[in-house]
């Protein structure tokens, strides 16, 4: 197993608001290790594009308290969370990039896309001019864009979302980074697009070596691409595991439930949701916050102390306390399709 | 005939035609707009600088045998004023302070008032509510008392006349530009280039400002304006440009008693600031289309 990239430790993200103090993110752990794909699945509003943008250092810092351990290990096993704006922005770009949701308002809509892809790879190496315009096109290229050295010359409305998010990857891919976290990357493309786009990512990341963290809410996406899967609820990690693990015996009743929504071209008939709706993140409960959508809940659930239960192989977690119990009690879960 | 149902070929073709002739005219005069607005300032600026070879009178001079005389009488082209002053000369002569106004007080607040406003919106916090309760305190007085009430402590003279619209006018472009930036700041754009590493600096200036100066530089050819027509109303009350220097604004303003008998008093140094107005406006909306390019 390779060595670890990052490891967080406990990471909390507390946003101050009108309505109280938001835990977007309450108590994350977990290790993304060199050249992985690390998949995190969970609904809206379940903390992970918080987590994501808590790693990178983009949460607002007027508004957002922030607690627990970012190591970055390449360098010395630095905490990301205790860099100087300065030391930071020698990392961001650098070392880890991101890529966001939206492809259509993520690049500067007043400047071309080769100036924006020149100003990525000169922010962090020094180049002569036309040796970081060579290296645009051949991004460009790289990425799939046809036509790469006349498209430099065109802005952000000229392209269409699947170009963008491509040439927002390129951005992402100036530097040559180690890290790369993809906010739900294909969210607001096309199932065609998207498919390319995630061929696209996981190739990159095969030829380059460097990890990829790979945020959606869709977990047949992320069953496919990553290696190790965490699922998030209510900003805590609920179950992580490897992909196959995760798939075949899932032990969380909400990734249950999730796995069961999917839908499957086999089975006909209504889509199996899941009934209620996240629980707010201002007040929380004590206990178990999945108990009030949970078909297996006991009062137990409502006061136990949450943590993570070892709960199977290759590091397989599960933040439930009866997994066990309903593993044994279950039928092996049916969701052969993915496996 | 109902053309909703059956067009000829003809009138197929027709149609096309005149769709492509007004996709192409559209694109040209979005570009005409920004050359002709420079065009009418080149040849204002032009005028004023070749004043002396345009028309051999002076400014100050004084015909006393031709006082009030119509334009195209007593040897002057647009006429005399009061004193018998050649008209033509006291425009051409007084474009030249004019425009050094209109450029000079604009351009010192433009990019001030830009940076502050600019700052104010990206850092926030303590600086933001700093800077914004100054401004609030400028727009707390009346704006015309506060310039003369500068004036007045400094002693009028054209220098502190800049000065005082310096010290004034900054806080309309500052909170624009605030505003602007603040909204910006949200945009995925922002958080994208603060990701790559980009510093502050980099991102304020190269990924927010192009996005915002818009409304900034349209803004300021208003101003541009305001300010001529300011330098009128101080010069009027004895504040600004001290006479006998020919001024648009003060001439304006001392032919407005002749405006029945003799028109050409107030009319031709408005017309003036008119031409010089338009120019900048036309300038300014030429400069909006450009700097959007995914308007078009």
């Amino acid at each position: 197993m390779s060595s670890p990239l990052l490891t967080v430790r406990d990471l909390h993200s507390y946003l101050a608001t009108g309505q109280g103090v938001v835990r977007a993110v309450d108590g994350v752990s977990f290790t993304v290790r060199q050249a992985e794909v690390l998949g995190i699945v969970g609904e809206s509003g379940s903390g992970k594009t918080a987590t994501c943008r808590t790693i990178m250092g983009l949460m607002p810092a007027s508004i957002v308290h922030t607690g627990g351990e970012v190591i970055y290990h390449p360098h010395g096993d630095v905490n990301l969370l205790k860099l100087s704006d300065r030391e930071f922005q020698g990392l961001r770009g650098a070392d880890l990039a991101m890529i966001f949701q939206d492809p259509m308002t993520a690049l500067n809509p007043v400047l071309s896309i080769g100036d924006q892809l020149i100003e990525a790879i000169n922010a962090h190496s020094k180049l002569t001019a036309a040796e970081s315009r060579a290296r645009a096109v051949e991004l460009l290229e790289r990425v799939g864009i046809p036509a790469a050295s006349r498209r430099m010359r065109d802005y952000p409305f000229q392209f269409s979302g699947g170009m963008l998010q491509r040439a927002l990857i390129a951005i992402a891919l100036a530097s040559s980074p180690r890290l790369l976290l993809a906010d739900e990357p294909t969210t607001s493309l096309d199932v065609i697009i998207q498919d390319q786009i995630l061929s696209l990512l996981l190739e990159l990341q095969q030829d380059t070596g460097m990890s990829l963290i790979l945020v959606s809410h869709d977990l047949a996406v992320i069953s496919e691409m990553c290696d190790r899967i965490i699922v998030m609820y209510a900003g805590q990690v609920v179950e992580e595991g490897a992909a196959a693990d995760i798939i075949t015996a899932p032990r969380h009743p909400y990734t249950h439930a999730l796995l069961d929504a999917l839908p499957h071209s086999a089975a006909r008939g209504r889509l199996r949701s899941i009934g209620g709706s996240p629980p707010s993140l201002v007040d929380v409960s004590p206990g178990c916050r999945f108990a009030p959508r949970c078909r297996f809940v006991t009062d137990e659930c409502l006061t136990w102390q949450t943590e993570l239960v070892e709960a199977g192989e290759r590091g397989h977690a599960a933040r439930c306390w009866r997994h066990q119990e309903l593993a044994e009690r279950q039928e092996p879960w049916q969701h052969s399709e993915l496996a | 005939m109902s053309a909703s149902w059956a067009a000829s070929p003809s009138e197929l073709l027709m149609q096309l035609a005149t769709r492509a002739a007004v996709r192409k005219r559209s694109a040209v005069r979005r570009r005409l707009t920004l050359i002709s607005g420079l065009a009418m300032l080149g040849l204002v600026i032009a005028a004023v600088l070749l004043a002396p070879v345009l028309t051999g009178q002076s400014a100050t001079a004084i015909d006393v045998l031709h006082p009030l005389a119509p334009p195209g009488t007593g040897g002057h082209l647009l006429g005399t004023d009061q004193y018998g002053r050649d008209l033509l000369a006291r425009i051409l002569y007084g474009g030249r302070i004019d425009l050094a106004i209109a450029f000079g007080a604009t351009s010192v607040t433009l990019v001030g008032g830009t940076v502050i406003g600019l700052l104010a919106g990206y850092v926030g916090g303590r600086l933001d509510s700093v800077l914004m309760r100054i401004v609030d305190l400028f727009f707390a007085f009346p704006f015309l008392v506060l310039i003369i009430a500068i004036i007045a402590m400094l002693g009028p003279s054209l220098f502190n006349m800049f000065l005082a619209i310096w010290i004034t006018s900054w806080v309309s472009y500052a909170r624009i530009m605030r505003a602007q930036t603040v909204t910006a700041k949200k945009q995925q754009y922002v958080l994208a280039a603060k990701a790559l590493g980009y510093s502050g600096f980099r991102v304020m200036f190269r990924h927010i400002l192009p996005n915002t100066a818009a409304a900034v530089i349209i803004f300021s050819m208003v101003d541009a304006v305001g300010n001529i027509i300011l330098a009128a109303s101080l010069g009027f009350l004895g504040l600004g440009v001290q006479p006998p220097t020919p001024e648009w604004g003060s001439m304006i303003s001392d032919g407005q008693n002749y405006l029945l008998t003799s028109w050409w008093l107030a009319t031709l140094p408005g017309l003036a600031v008119v031409v010089v107005g338009v120019a900048f406006s036309l300038i300014g909306d030429g400069l909006a289309d450009i700097l959007r390019p995914g308007d078009r």
